[in-house]
């Protein structure tokens, strides 16, 4: 190839690829200033002192150990924690459930699959009202079990400091459990019918089958659910404000919420961009492994 | 495929002590999900006094809208009483520009990533899908500076382009993934007949975006009108979303607390997501299964 036959080519090439080079521009803007810049800015920020206003001095590591010792960040870490795990097991057990029973060729199973799921077509604050509302210390399920009967019956989780969380996660699995069960039904319609046909020749009783047989077979489809709603954990921060506003006191307080005070009410930049960092930190050692599996070794980035 | 789709559990036998369990189950769990709206209905149908003597399931003895028509244009938040329509208004207006500035995004950002090799597109790629997990608290403190330094913070275009913005991962993934499983034939044919890059976008792809796009609008259309964290941030006082606004008019607790119009504010802004989510049905579930299972 001469040189002028190559210079004409990178012409065309150029030509080719200007416009949609262009058309990409956006999205390179935004992944520079936002999904980049932003983020690098915040952990700059968290190596800082500012109060009201950004400054960009050199604090080092103090307002993350000034982190540790808040009270209220060191609890949110820990009602998150809780919060996680139980919001988490119970969602993929519920959804699990949903699914197989589902499944079981029930009558009217469109209606069902509407129910179990309509509740994840709301936002949170509607999710956190509602549940505010059942839960409502004189007014709600309480009373409503005492009409039934039942007259020394108490049910004030939402107002009691060491159980306030638990409210959070019952609310939560409501919400969102509706989305594992979709999920794991798209799996199940996958098994294939010979499998069934073999353990009933075999005649394994059926709830050995989706034990030993289906259960392993959902395995990537568990994994996708399961980092669905440990995002969702990361980012709680509708629903407590919804539900809780984090009390009473700081029982419920979570590190979305602590951080977003800390930005808007209480004029704690700095710390604030290390909880934030702190919270990346988090995220991208959960997130980060799956990502990499599921789109980058097995398909490649293009499909 | 249509045998695929068939529920592949095992086959129902009569009428036994298992069948009825499946239904039992069923029934109960679905209790558990339907309850807490029926009580938030029965609830903003009954007066404050019937609310205060009686239990959540009790039924209302002379069914009301009064709590309706007071959320819809009176209930107060702080000094303001206006009614919940104000913010209903302001995410109408929030709601139209966000859905289709960010899918147009997204479906352009989608086609260029699908059918070019532009150098480094898969690295904003990579760095898009990443960020979808990424918490907004971990951007938002900076994003706020900035757009009060362009002089879009707290204004209308403000919250269209955050929603834009954070609306970008997923919009993307959504077309990038469709696009690049259409026969890539139709591409090469229309580059040959010396189409260029709008023109193939237009005549060729576009025309056959119509599944992806309506999953698309359900997405964003619900997930738009349920943010709250964003428009709490960027929208400003004057454009503040009804999901705001009713979190506000429940936390105000002036006077007596009114649970009925509370429940009535909650339903009526809830409305527009779940008549979506009814209305939409297999849609809303594909749209699902497309973040989740691909993506």
């Amino acid at each position: 190839m001469t040189p002028a036959e190559s210079a004409a080519k990178f012409r065309a090439r150029l030509r080719n690829q200007a416009p949609a080079a262009l058309a990409l521009l956006p999205a390179a803007i935004v992944v520079a200033v936002v999904y980049v810049g932003s983020m690098l800015m915040t952990a700059r920020l968290s190596f800082s002192s500012s109060h009201m206003l950004p400054t960009f001095d050199w604090a080092g590591g103090e307002q993350y150990s000034r982190l540790f010792d808040t009270e209220r960040f060191v609890e949110s870490t820990q009602h998150i924690a809780l919060f996680g795990v139980l919001f988490i097991v119970a969602s993929l057990t519920l959804g699990f459930l949903l699914a197989v029973f589902i499944d079981q060729k029930v009558r009217f199973e469109a209606l069902f699959r509407t129910i179990f799921l309509y509740p994840f077509s709301m936002s949170f604050i509607v999710t956190g009202l509602v549940w505010q509302w059942m839960l409502h210390p004189e007014l709600g399920i309480e009373k409503t079990v005492r009409a039934w009967g039942f007259a020394h019956f108490t049910f004030r989780w939402i107002v009691d400091e060491n159980l306030v969380v638990y409210t959070l996660v019952i609310a939560a699995v409501w919400q969102a459990s509706g989305l594992v069960m979709a999920i794991l039904l798209a799996g199940l319609r996958g098994v294939d019918a010979e499998l069934w046909k073999a353990t009933k020749i075999d005649a394994i009783p059926t709830w050995r089958v989706y034990w030993s047989v289906i259960l392993p077979t959902l395995g990537p489809m568990l994994t996708t659910a399961a980092v669905l709603l440990a995002v969702s954990v990361a980012k709680l921060f509708d629903l407590v404000v919804a539900m809780t506003r984090g009390g009473p006191g700081i029982s419920s307080e979570v590190p979305a919420k602590f951080i977003m005070d800390n930005f808007f009410g209480r004029s704690n930049v700095a710390l604030g961009s290390a909880a934030a960092t702190m919270l990346l930190v988090t995220v991208v050692a959960v997130v980060g492994p799956w990502v990499y599996f599921e789109h980058f070794r097995r398909k490649g980035v293009r499909a | 495929m249509s045998a695929a789709a068939e529920p592949a559990g095992p086959r129902p036998r009569r009428l036994t002590l298992s069948r009825v369990g499946v239904y039992v189950f069923l029934v109960g769990a679905s209790a558990f999900f339907l309850l807490p709206l029926w009580a938030m209905v029965l609830t903003s149908l009954k007066p404050m006094s019937e609310i205060q003597q009686g239990d959540l399931f009790q039924l209302p003895h002379t069914p009301t809208f009064a709590a309706w028509s007071r959320a819809w244009s009176h209930a107060c938040t702080g000094l303001a009483c206006n009614g919940i329509s104000v913010g209903f208004a302001n995410s109408v207006k929030i709601l139209v520009p966000s859905v289709v500035a960010s899918i147009a995004l997204g479906a352009l950002t989608g086609y260029a990533l699908a059918f070019y090799r532009v150098r480094g597109g898969n690295l904003v790629f990579a760095i898009l899908l990443v960020g979808a997990f990424i918490p907004y608290q971990v951007f938002i403190y900076p994003l706020v500076r900035i757009f009060a330094w362009i002089g879009i913070y707290g204004t209308l275009t403000g919250i269209v382009v955050i929603h834009s913005i954070f609306g970008l991962p997923f919009m993307t993934l959504l077309f990038r993934n469709y696009y690049s499983s259409l026969p890539r034939e139709l591409f090469n044919a229309a580059r040959v007949d010396g189409a260029g890059f709008l023109g193939i976008l237009r005549h060729v792809i576009l025309p056959m975006s119509t599944p992806i796009v309506i999953v698309a609008v359900i997405l964003q259309v619900t997930g738009i009108w349920n943010d709250f964290i964003l428009g709490l941030t960027f929208a400003g006082l004057a454009n503040q979303p009804m999901t705001v606004q009713l979190n506000n008019v429940v936390a105000t607790t002036q006077g007596t607390v009114e649970y009925d119009v509370d429940m009535a504010a909650t339903i009526l802004t809830a409305a527009l997501p779940l008549a979506v989510y009814l209305v939409s049905g297999r849609w809303f579930v594909r749209g699902i299964a497309a973040g989740a299972v691909k993506g």
